[in-house]
């Protein structure tokens, strides 16, 4: 089900990364941890999900990733598998279900979800050790997860 | 291999696809060319995922390494020297310092205390960390205003006891009437908290000898503490660390002082169980 969010249409002329339709994190549906519609309307942008890949603030993927198209980025972690290309070997709704929620594809995994806002213990208000607000936002937003999907397609061969 | 049963983190290692192995390195500490000091030992029986257990120090750069080697070398040896002044010094409406009922020489006093902590108290009926049972000195004894928890006070005052039981192996119990507050430890740290789900034991079983970004993950003992960091220039409290864990982890945290982290402390402490204690250590 996707929940439709009214924007004005100035705004979405100017602006890529508004979108007229966003599906909710309640509302995902996994295939076999796949994720086969894109979760917004708008196409994934490979260039920010290069930036979100390597941000601290955002997905912080090389914390624990290894990945060689990133190298202007220091330290790459050892925790998870090298990305390198894993565009070649998973679809794009495969890579939307483990960047949305990895626990659906692989049970028990210690990667985190990224678009996930119930369910958890103890959830805090970021990074301030403070308790979550009720209505606590995914870590990355429903575009976010589509731009890091769009470059992770671009990690192949050649 | 680092793994005693494979079977419950199988579809962990499936899902990554690589098997963690164990990257300490093979220094050996030896403190100011004197005290050795146990950074390998097999792990206690009641660890079930890990054969051998290591201190932090074999996780360090050379360089940080060398601090803990020597003690003018050593940072968190300021605190201990202005602990000592402390010791001596008469404090609340009962006219008394540490000394009045210690001794002049925490040395010959305190010897194999740090060892043993947290440690069941018969007469409170609690388990008590060092600095409750610091706190419970000041209060009850010497008629003095408590340390915060983990006040620069406090920890320094634990580096002071802790030092005379540098070289000493650790040894707490986790049996007889401790057991229930050990088990809510062990609970505590295999639990997921936060919105990265995350558990102790994500990051230091699964993962030790694996790079988080530029950190270089340990197993989490806690055998050095209180450590001092050159991260913020100061000497830490064990409780203060795991309160920084848990926050990144995105999580609500526990308070210092709180049954959940004195449940835990008790709980990590044990998983040193032989371990020399090398308190106050230095890490990054």
């Amino acid at each position: 089900m996707r929940i439709t969010v009214l924007i004005p249409s100035a705004l979405a002329l100017c602006a890529t990364a508004a979108v007229a339709e966003t599906v909710l994190p309640a509302n995902i549906e996994f295939n076999e941890g796949a994720i086969e519609t894109p979760l917004t309307d708008a196409p994934g942008d490979p260039a920010r999900g290069r930036e979100i890949m390597t941000s601290r603030g955002k997905g912080n993927c090389i914390a624990c990733h290894d990945v060689a198209a990133l190298k202007d980025a220091p330290f790459h972690g050892e925790v998870g598998p090298p990305l390198d290309f894993v565009g070649e070997y998973r679809s794009a709704a495969e890579l939307r279900g483990i960047v949305a929620n990895a626990k659906q594809t692989f049970e028990g995994t210690v990667m985190p979800a990224f678009y996930k806002t119930t369910g958890f213990i103890r959830p805090g208000d970021a990074y301030t050790g403070k308790a979550a607000p009720a209505d606590l936002p995914p870590i990355l937003s429903a575009q976010e997860i589509e731009d890091v999907v769009a470059f992770l397609q671009t990690l192949k061969e050649g | 291999m680092k793994y005693k049963s494979m079977t419950a983190i199988a579809v962990t290692f499936a899902a990554f696809g690589t098997a963690a192995f164990p990257d300490a390195d093979d220094n050996q500490l030896v403190i100011n060319g004197e005290t050795e000091i146990v950074t390998e030992a097999a792990a206690p029986d009641h660890m079930e995922n890990i054969d051998t257990i290591y201190s932090g120090w074999r996780f360090r750069s050379e360089e940080t390494q060398a601090l803990e080697a020597d003690d003018f070398d050593n940072p968190g040896m300021i605190a201990v020297d202005q602990a000592m002044d402390r010791w001596a010094t008469v404090e609340g409406d009962k006219n008394k310092s540490c000394a009045s009922c210690h001794g002049d020489d925490p040395a010959e006093s305190m010897a194999g205390v740090r060892a043993v902590y947290p440690k069941w108290n018969d007469d409170a009926g609690e388990v008590r960390t060092l600095a409750m049972q610091i706190n419970d000195c000041r209060e009850n004894q010497m008629g003095a205003e408590p340390y915060g928890y983990t006040s620069a006070k406090m920890t320094a005052m634990e580096a002071l006891i802790s030092v005379q039981s540098r070289g000493l192996p650790v040894n707490v119990a986790i049996d007889g009437p401790a057991r229930e507050t050990w088990e809510k430890g062990k609970e505590i740290y295999y639990t997921r908290y936060g919105q990265l789900e995350l558990s102790c034991a994500n990051c230091h079983e699964e993962n030790y000898g694996n790079h988080i970004r530029a950190d270089h993950l340990s197993q989490g003992q806690i055998n050095g503490f209180p450590t001092y960091r050159l991260k913020n220039t100061k000497l830490n409290q064990v409780q203060a660390r795991f309160k920084g864990c848990i926050r990144d982890t995105r999580a609500e945290t526990f308070s210092p002082g709180s049954p959940e982290f004195i449940a835990l402390e008790l709980y990590v402490a044990s998983r040193g169980n032989g371990l020399s204690v090398s308190a106050p250590s230095v890490r990054n």
